[in-house]
């Protein structure tokens, strides 16, 4: 097989290095710290076998936060790099492999797993179900997506990193011009965590459809849930799409095949039509959940239902639709030629219609509400005018023509930062502080939050804002540095400094996190925001098995309507029966290594050890067809139990207490 | 939350202002230096772009006088204070005429964007009108790794990383690529094109008024992409026509091997030549010959195997390593020549 | 889940969990359709792509083509009888089929190879050309799918001579020819657009 040891190890970079030991050290403590405080045991069995949706949530929200940092890190270090002329912080090489990574990581290793975790611990709950259609596949789903991220991740310490962008055109992400295995790692490692993410997809459009709770006709879901149904509808149509065209650059660059290449009358136009049918819809996957939360969000914290809520839902279900018909504005300077274009330029700004519709909605479900300036709260109140300059420059753009000027200048970056972070990120911050409680039975404190958002929006905005007047001054995306003369410097100053606040916020936010696990009151209600929707008629944390009977819904806002009305919140104890859950399983956590191990192989383009590996992945689909363990019943005495621990003595769901 | 309508207040007051205290940075200090090129055309197809980009900032910025106005309106007085605090808030599903409203109006707006959008598109292909009787100048663009090669056709003469153009005469360029995909822009004169191996994609620019203007590369292709500056001099034709005579009897021939040389991964200062490649390959030919040097692009990731393709130019591989001593120039200062052909 | 149990539905449909894994496996096909649905466009966008090397007219023979098309079809045919002999309870019945089906399907894939084998002889490898990849690529992705499925089908059988006919081997049965006729069907769009079209045009 011809293996180099000497190279597959990065070497000869001293940020590389400490990065490589700093890794090793990092394994090794927590290693060392798990075995000394004895929890092997307790890690296997509750959360890498776990098949609880809630479990699995809270783990793709954990995978969240430490590739924000991640990729939070690679931002910063191109902001250093390019925030004066001529900086030679980072090399040429070096500024690509982050640029790279900062992209890949954030939207597919970050916001998609935030988003999903979101929508495995709410959804569920949301619609009165006790797991997801296929618990097991959903923790295979989770484990592929880590092991796809470990994958990723380990490509700067190990073999190299990938260098052609998030986007990897062709021909710069085949063979000819990257002759290293470093793209490799994107094609390999996110073809392992995409298909996790297609796996959740089907997941959740059976869960939706097939377990609702009686009553729960799909016009009465929450909105939440809606877009999550949607995005799920939408993973659904696109990944197949992008599992073909890593595929399809897998082949080429370990196989040789000429899809894409310069040579043997291949087409690299093909590559940037396939990467884009799916990549625009991922956007979309992305930012429905988001404005899902937006919708739970702003409805409870101006204590009013959600205003146009048919509307809201023909709006999603419009933006969904037309999300497949836009791909080819992401290279109007492809040369398509004029019909092609207008017909693009047309779609695109087509989809504007229904946004805004949804902005209005907003803004009227607030208006003669009473706004409650909840940190989460403050989240969707600062989306509404960011976002909105994103949207705004994005009909811009959407505009062929000027794009002919916009196009892959600073201004596209500023323009899809607008939309991504007021549109995603905001509601993650926003969906995290209103169901922590839900998800650990504390909250997170509030005065660390409104630290964590001012310095977060300030530093946003003052990063990305003068990336607008730089775009429109002809500064160009992806380049490493830039001269004196081109005048750029003092924007692009601001810009950095804007990063740097930017970071405290995010830190603001993990000390957040660490202050409250330590110090926040555990004593608190059930329903602490006085919510409106099914996940709060549950104790915080939920009861593994989430509803000891499963709930009647007569109306929109279902738990709104029972509280109002007082009725369905009673447990009578005679009702209950036994409840059937799903075993735990390890063979997800195994399968992920093994799909780990056989990634490995094939990035190395060690072809034979790939193919022993895959063998491993046929043993487990094999094992699992043997697998006839068809879960347990939790019997009406635990219940009982659980149940009389977080209910009043009357077996009411506690009231709110403001 | 002890005094929550203080904070309340005083958080409406920040939050109404958080995009206006990020802007008076960027005010103060784009003042210093607000020229901006997109909005300083010196072409007529750059300015079609920008009356459409000033269309457009119209109706965003309507939109946008709307949305803030009403978000700040309705943020400040429905919020919660000590005196309403039991204010139960009406039971609203919605409203069918707001809908249609908010509706029809993006709609109208969408629709005022999309003609002239269209208009522009098309326009953009063709000479700009009022030069349509002047024969056009052709100018074959090839890029390759990490320079721009200009040749000249009708003229016989070829430059690398610099243009120079005769005012007022439409230029037909021809965009090809030697081998990754960029993008030719020239953000004075109008908008970019990709340039794509073994195709051919069409630009057409002009430059009414004399000046120097900055090109870039904006499709992101490796460890030299920076350094794809080149720039663009525009002349009064007989100027242009004394450069092109001068450019024939003094600059050297450009030989073959010089040529594949200039295809190597590498950035080049600016050179000038007194015939084209195009006698020996045109790459924006479907069935020309691939050039491509994966070996030289190795870097300090695990190396992957390199296929051998049949049709790829073989006189490459016994110069490796000789192209790559040349530094990268970012000023663009001339290392090789000036645009008077010295 | 064993709770909902209907039982006067087929077997494969009894249970509320198999109800779903059904329902699911027919949304899965629909995101296979549109992997196959991409290979295809590849495909054409690449059909005409040689680079000097072989096309569909030096390549193709249609004889072998058409033993591959009425093995497979008869071996959907086959897979179908062996799902009517579930529904009346015959696991006999049931096991006869599907090992016929397995059969033609193995032949198939059995000539499938032959087949590539040959074109790699006549220097017509998917390094070759665009289209010689984006054909090899379409195949093979079929062929190794109808590969996994026979793989896939002697697991369930194995599980059906162990456990006789349950609602859940019921529906392991069921949905295993699900995917059978949808890789039938693939095939008649890949005899069609790619053989066919690559013959006559």
């Amino acid at each position: 097989m011809g293996i180099k040891w000497d190279k597959i190890l990065i070497t000869g970079d001293p940020l590389i290095l400490g990065s490589q030991i700093a890794i090793l050290l990092t394994i090794v403590g927590a290693v060392v710290l798990v075995t000394y405080l004895k929890k092997w045991q307790w890690l296997w069995r509750e959360w890498l076998t776990t098949v609880d949706h809630k479990r699995i949530g809270i783990m793709y929200i954990l995978v969240g936060v430490i590739m924000f940092f991640r990729g939070g890190i690679d931002g910063l270090l191109m902001k250093a790099q390019t925030a004066t002329a001529n900086e030679h912080l980072l090399d040429a090489q070096h500024y690509n492999e982050v640029f790279t990574t900062h992209g890949v990581i954030m939207i597919l290793f970050m916001a998609m797993p935030f988003l999903i975790g979101l929508m495995n611990v709410i959804v569920p709950l949301q619609i009165g179900a006790r797991d997801v259609a296929f618990p097991q596949l959903n923790a295979v789903s989770f484990w592929l997506t880590f092991a796809g991220a470990m994958l990723f991740n380990i490509s700067f310490v190990i073999g190299g990193s990938p260098d052609a962008g998030w986007t990897a055109y062709f021909p710069l992400a085949g063979k000819e011009f990257t002759p290293g295995i470093g793209n490799n790692f994107y094609a390999v490692a996110i073809q392992i965590a995409g298909i996790g993410t297609l796996m959740t997809g089907i997941n959740f459009i059976v869960t939706v459809l097939k377990m609702r709770a009686p009553g729960m006709t799909l016009m009465r879901m929450p909105m939440f849930t809606w877009t999550s149904f949607i995005a799920s509808v939408i993973i659904w149509a696109s990944f197949p799409i992008f599992t073909v065209a890593l595929a399809l650059m897998t082949f080429d660059r370990i196989f040789g095949t000429h899809f894409f290449t310069v040579g043997g009358d291949g087409n690299p136009m093909m590559w940037a039509n396939l990467f884009w049918l799916w990549g625009h819809p991922e956007v979309y996957i992305v930012v429905l959940p988001a404005f899902g939360m937006f919708s739970e969000v702003i409805s409870t914290f101006s204590r009013k239902m959600l205003y146009g809520y048919k509307s809201m839902v023909f709006s999603v279900v419009g933006i969904a639709f037309l999300s497949m018909l836009v791909w080819v504005h992401h290279f109007f300077t492809m040369g398509a030629g004029p019909a092609v274009n207008s017909v693009f330029s047309i779609t695109t700004m087509m989809i504007a219609i229904p946004t805004g519709v949804k902005m209005f909605n907003w803004l009227f479900t607030m208006r003669k509400g009473r706004i409650q300036f909840t940190t989460a709260m403050m989240w969707a109140l600062a989306f509404i005018p960011c976002f909105m300059i994103g949207g705004t420059t994005g009909v811009m753009l959407a505009m062929g023509a000027a794009d002919y000027q916009y196009h892959n200048s600073l201004f596209l970056v500023a323009h899809f930062h607008y939309v991504l972070i007021p549109g995603v990120v905001f509601a993650v911050f926003a969906g995290l502080y209103y169901w922590w409680p839900k998800m650990f039975g504390h909250m997170l404190n509030e005065k660390l939050g409104k630290l964590h958002f001012w310095f977060f929006v300030i530093g946003f905005n003052l990063t990305f804002l003068p990336m607008f007047f730089l775009g429109l001054n002809g500064a160009i995306r992806r380049s490493y540095t830039y001269s004196a003369e081109t005048g750029f410097g003092p924007l692009m100053l601001v810009s950095s400094i804007g990063a740097g606040i930017l970071a405290i916020g995010f830190g603001f936010l993990v000390y957040n996190i660490y202050w409250s696990a330590r110090y926040a009151d555990r004593n608190i209600t059930s329903d602490p925001w006085d919510a409106r929707t099914l996940e709060w008629a549950t104790a915080s944390p939920v009861q593994f098995y989430n509803f000891a009977k499963v709930p009647e819904v007569k109306s929109l806002d279902a738990f709104w309507y029972m509280k109002k009305q007082n009725k369905g919140l009673e447990l009578n104890e005679n009702e209950l029966e036994e409840i059937h859950m799903p075993n735990n399983s390890g063979l997800p956590f195994v399968m992920a290594i093994v799909f780990g191990i056989a990634g490995f192989f094939l990035i190395f383009e060690w072809k034979i050890a790939a193919l022993v590996a895959l063998v491993g992945i046929f043993a487990c689909l094999i094992f699992r067809s043997f697998d006839y363990k068809d879960g347990f019943h939790v019997p009406i005495d635990e219940i009982k139990k659980i149940e009389k621990a977080w209910r009043k003595v009357d077996k009411e769901v506690k009231n709110h207490v403001s | 939350m002890n005094k929550p309508w203080k904070g309340a207040q005083k958080m409406f007051k920040k939050g109404s202002i958080i995009p206006l205290l990020a802007l008076l940075p960027v005010l103060l200090l784009s003042g210093c230096d607000s020229h901006m090129v997109v909005f300083e055309p010196k072409g007529p197809a750059a300015r079609e772009i920008l009356h459409l980009i000033n269309w457009s900032l119209i109706f965003m910025a309507l939109v946008a006088i709307v949305v803030f106005g009403l978000f700040g309106y309705i943020v400040w007085k429905y919020r919660e204070r000590p005196e309403n605090k039991d204010y139960e808030p009406p039971e609203e599903h919605g409203s069918a005429k707001l809908e249609f409203i908010w509706t029809v109006i993006p709609i109208l707006i969408v629709i005022a964007l999309t003609i002239p959008t269209v208009k522009t598109i098309y326009n953009l292909e063709k000479v700009p009108e009022g030069y349509k009787n002047i024969k056009p100048i052709i100018i074959n663009v090839t890029s390759a790794d990490w320079k721009w090669i200009f040749s000249y056709p009708e003229q016989g003469i070829e430059t690398v990383n610099y243009l120079n153009v005769p005012v007022d005469t439409p230029i037909q360029f021809k965009l090809t690529s030697a081998g990754t995909m960029n993008s030719f822009w020239i953000p004075a004169l109008g908008g970019q094109k990709y340039t794509m191996a073994k195709m051919e994609t069409q630009l057409y620019l002009l430059a009414d008024q004399p000046g120097e203007y900055i090109g870039r590369n904006t499709n992101f292709n490796g460890k030299g992409y920076a350094g794809m500056e080149f720039t663009v001099e525009a002349q009064s034709p007989q100027k242009f026509a004394i450069w092109v005579k001068q450019v024939k009897s003094t600059a050297p021939k450009l030989t073959e091997k010089h040529y594949v040389d200039l295809l190597k991964p590498s950035n080049f200062g600016r050179e000038t030549f007194s015939n084209t490649h195009l006698a020996w390959v045109n790459h924006g030919d479907m069935n020309s010959k691939t050039y491509t040097f994966p070996e030289l692009y190795k870097n300090h990731d695990y190396p992957g195997q390199i296929f051998k393709e049949p049709d790829n130019n073989e006189t490459n591989t016994k110069m490796d390593g000789q192209a790559e001593g040349k530094s990268m120039d970012m000023s663009g200062h001339t290392i090789g020549g000036d645009h008077n052909g010295n | 889940m064993s709770a909902n149990v209907n039982a006067a539905l087929p077997l494969e449909y009894q249970s509320e969990q198999s109800r779903m894994n059904i329902f699911g496996f027919w949304i899965f096909l629909g995101a296979e359709i549109i992997l196959f649905a991409t290979l295809f466009a590849t495909y054409a966008v690449m059909s005409h792509r040689y680079a000097g090397g072989p096309t569909q007219h030096d390549l193709f023979e249609i004889n072998g083509v058409m033993i591959e098309t009425i093995l497979l079809l008869t071996s959907s045919f086959t897979c179908g009888l062996a799902i009517y002999e579930m529904h009346r309870n015959q696991k006999k019945g049931l096991l006869t089929w599907m090992v016929i089906t397995l059969l033609l399907g193995a032949g198939f894939v059995g000539m499938e190879v032959t087949e590539f084998v040959h074109y790699v002889h006549e220097g017509a490898t998917m390094q070759t050309s665009a289209f010689l990849s984006g054909f090899f690529v379409l195949l093979g992705t079929h062929g190794l799918h109808v590969s996994v499925g026979i793989g896939w089908a002697i697991m369930i059988m194995i599980q059906i001579a162990k456990k006789g006919l349950t609602p859940i081997t019921a529906r392991k049965a069921f949905i295993i020819g699900l995917y059978w006729h949808f890789l039938d069907v693939v095939w008649i769009f890949i005899f069609t657009f790619v053989y066919l079209k690559g013959m006559v045009s």
